[in-house]
């Protein structure tokens, strides 16, 4: 039998040892050091900014040059039209991420300490989220540059741009709830990915994004007009973006955030909660 | 020993579906001592610690961890013990230090303070100069000393560990051995599973032996090994020729089944309720048919004789370093306890 000569550990005697108990820190201030632990992974695996980075600039360009001539007759008219949406598109993509972290740091039992703390619940994946709002940001900066040099003139000015980034920041902060109850649910972050993407599909492409939906059949129309909330959330940013959004725009999108928000948020607190 | 109970759990159960992982489970941990929680793969020994986590809810039975009900005063629960789970749960893209430290600060520790307390940690388990290194790139045991020391971030009077030392090579077990102990004289309560019969003999101060999510014996090693029969002969021949005329003798003077271990030299046999008179016998006899008996002990029986006698099959020892634990058990621990 080992026997320990506990005067020579005088390091681990004393760093078991706390002297004083902070207070339980507040929720704000637990959520802020998840978000800080996000952003340190992505200090330490740049690699998952490629999406947030190279998504926007290749459906940028290829879009713009590839239909540009078709839709709009030049690139130059298309990028008009265009980059509001793609900015939609490009940041909706990336937040399947959201859902593939989440269920990745579950299956590393990463979770299982989190929740093992004297913490406010939701603190884990709202500090996530937040986190997450960084990469959309990113891509949301190279989205819009890139349009700059293609020819894109918001006449909404900067302050239009920034509604609008923020408007969009805000819906992609709510739609995530939709893959973090994916990244709870399911059992390989793969897995989540591709239900997400599933999930991501329809929304983007049978949208207003691309096309004026007036052109489609009409079953497809009512869905991509008036139906799909990615659509009203295009029409807000491009009314920020152009300085022509109505009251009513914008409202719409804040209130499906909110809907979305507070149906999906306790429902992924529960399955948290709950997780096995 | 003190009367106060740092874990009491009354009629645990757990069900997965159709899996009876937990089954009405009873455990009584006294404050300040080592508990053994010992069972094979399944027996439901992570589900019972993950209920007593607050991880998992009970589907029935109620628990307390230091009078707090794992239910409903869950935040208290949380507040005072601290989780290693069988598998580290430390973030791998992360480096040592800042793991530890985002521990700190979910704690409530200031920005400054969370720092000092994550070096004092990593320099306490010797992980000073991986500090600024990624997890991904720590070795088995250097994941495990990291995920102890994120575990002792708020000194937990209560630290439950799963499977502590499962995959460990023999050193970094024994640091491991060495830190349980160590907390444990600072006034820690410390419950820890395990497959490995000699971590439970070496390291707690009593055991629930559980398999089928069922405790199927509980008390200190001395207990269990004496409630399966009051003790064992072990010998070894000097000529390896003469073992069956001694297992013969055996068999004739203390009349019981002799088993005869891999090596060739040695036998062993469990000493029957009664017998224990004729054991004494056994070397005259020995001497009288000619056969030379270098080494003869009699001791109480292992803890992989208890486990056999109380589950009716052997834990397989997974861990190639831990395979000579039945020769080196019987000597110890020989001293009663009373109760
Ligand atoms: N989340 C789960 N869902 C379904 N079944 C589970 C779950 N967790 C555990 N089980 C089942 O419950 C039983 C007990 O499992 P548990 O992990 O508690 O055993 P254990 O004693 O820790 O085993 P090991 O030594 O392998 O870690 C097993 O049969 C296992 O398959
Ligand atoms: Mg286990």
């Amino acid at each position: 039998m080992t026997t320990l000569d506990i005067g020579d550990n005088s390091a681990l005697r004393q760093a078991i040892r706390v002297e004083r108990r902070p207070k339980r820190p507040s929720a704000l201030a637990t959520t802020l050091t998840f978000t800080h632990r996000a952003l340190l992974k992505i200090k330490h695996v740049p690699e998952q900014l490629m999406d947030a980075t190279l998504t926007p600039v290749i459906f940028t360009l290829m879009f713009v040059y590839l239909f540009g001539g078709a839709i709009a007759g030049d690139p130059q008219t298309y990028v008009q039209f265009l980059l509001p949406g793609i900015l939609v598109q490009s940041v909706l993509l990336i937040t399947v991420y959201t859902g593939f972290t989440i269920n990745t740091d579950i299956s590393k039992g990463v979770f299982d300490r989190f929740r093992s703390l004297p913490i406010w619940r939701p603190a884990p994946i709202v500090g996530a989220l937040l986190g997450d709002s960084v990469r959309y940001t990113i891509a949301s900066t190279i989205t819009i540059g890139l349009g700059l040099i293609l020819g894109f003139r918001p006449e909404g000015g900067l302050v239009g741009v920034v509604l609008a980034v923020m408007l969009l920041l805000i819906f992609a902060f709510a739609l995530s709830w939709i893959f973090t109850i994916l990244g709870l649910l399911m059992r390989t972050p793969n897995a989540v990915m591709g239900v997400s993407m599933l999930i991501l599909m329809p929304l983007t492409f049978a949208s207003n994004i691309f096309v004026d939906p007036a052109t489609m059949p009409s079953g497809l129309q009512t869905w991509a007009q008036d139906i799909n909330p990615v659509s009203y959330l295009v029409t807000g940013v491009r009314g920020l973006m152009y300085g022509t959004a109505s009251f009513g725009d914008i409202a719409w999108v804040l209130v499906v955030s909110a809907i979305l928000t507070g149906v999906l948020a306790p429902i992924t607190m529960r399955m948290y909660r709950n997780k096995t | 020993m003190s009367a106060e109970l740092a874990v009491e759990a009354t009629g645990l159960v757990k069900h997965f579906k159709d899996v009876k992982a937990v089954d009405g489970v009873d455990l009584r941990v006294p404050a300040g001592s080592v508990y053994g929680v010992l069972g094979p793969n399944g027996a439901g020994k992570t589900t019972a610690v993950r209920m007593l986590a607050t991880l998992l809810r009970p589907d029935a039975g109620t628990a307390r961890v230091l009078g707090h009900d794992i239910v409903d005063d869950a935040d208290d629960v949380r507040f005072n013990v601290g989780l290693t789970g069988q598998f580290a749960s430390v973030d791998e893209d992360l480096t040592g230090a800042e793991n530890v430290t985002l521990l700190a600060r979910m704690y409530g520790f200031s920005g400054s303070e969370a720092r000092r307390r994550a070096s004092a940690l990593l320099a306490a388990f010797e992980l000073s100069d991986a500090a600024d290194k990624p997890v991904k790139s720590y070795s088995g045991g250097m994941r495990r000393r990291i995920d102890l020391a994120a575990s002792l971030v708020m000194s937990p009077k209560v630290l439950f560990l799963d499977e502590p030392t499962t995959g460990l090579d023999p050193r970094s077990r024994n640091q491991v051995w060495d830190i349980v102990r160590l907390l444990v004289a600072e006034g820690t309560t410390v419950l820890l599973t395990t497959q490995y019969l000699e971590e439970a003999d070496q390291l707690a101060d009593r055991i629930a032996v559980i398999d089928h999510g069922k405790v199927i014996a509980e008390g200190t090693a001395p207990q269990l090994k004496s409630s399966v029969g009051t003790g064992s002969v072990h010998l070894r021949v000097a000529d390896a020729r003469q073992r069956e005329d001694a297992a013969a003798v055996i068999e004739r003077v203390i009349g019981d089944e002799v088993t005869r271990p891999n090596d060739p030299y040695a036998l062993a046999a469990r000493v029957p309720q009664g017998m224990e008179e004729q054991v004494a016998h056994l070397l005259p006899r020995l001497h009288e048919a000619g056969i030379a008996v270098p080494e003869f002990s009699l001791g109480q029986p292992s803890l992989d004789e208890v486990f056999l006698a109380l589950t009716g099959k052997m834990p397989e020892p997974e861990d190639p370093e831990n395979e000579d634990w039945d020769e080196e058990q019987t000597e110890q621990h020989t001293e009663e306890e009373a109760r």
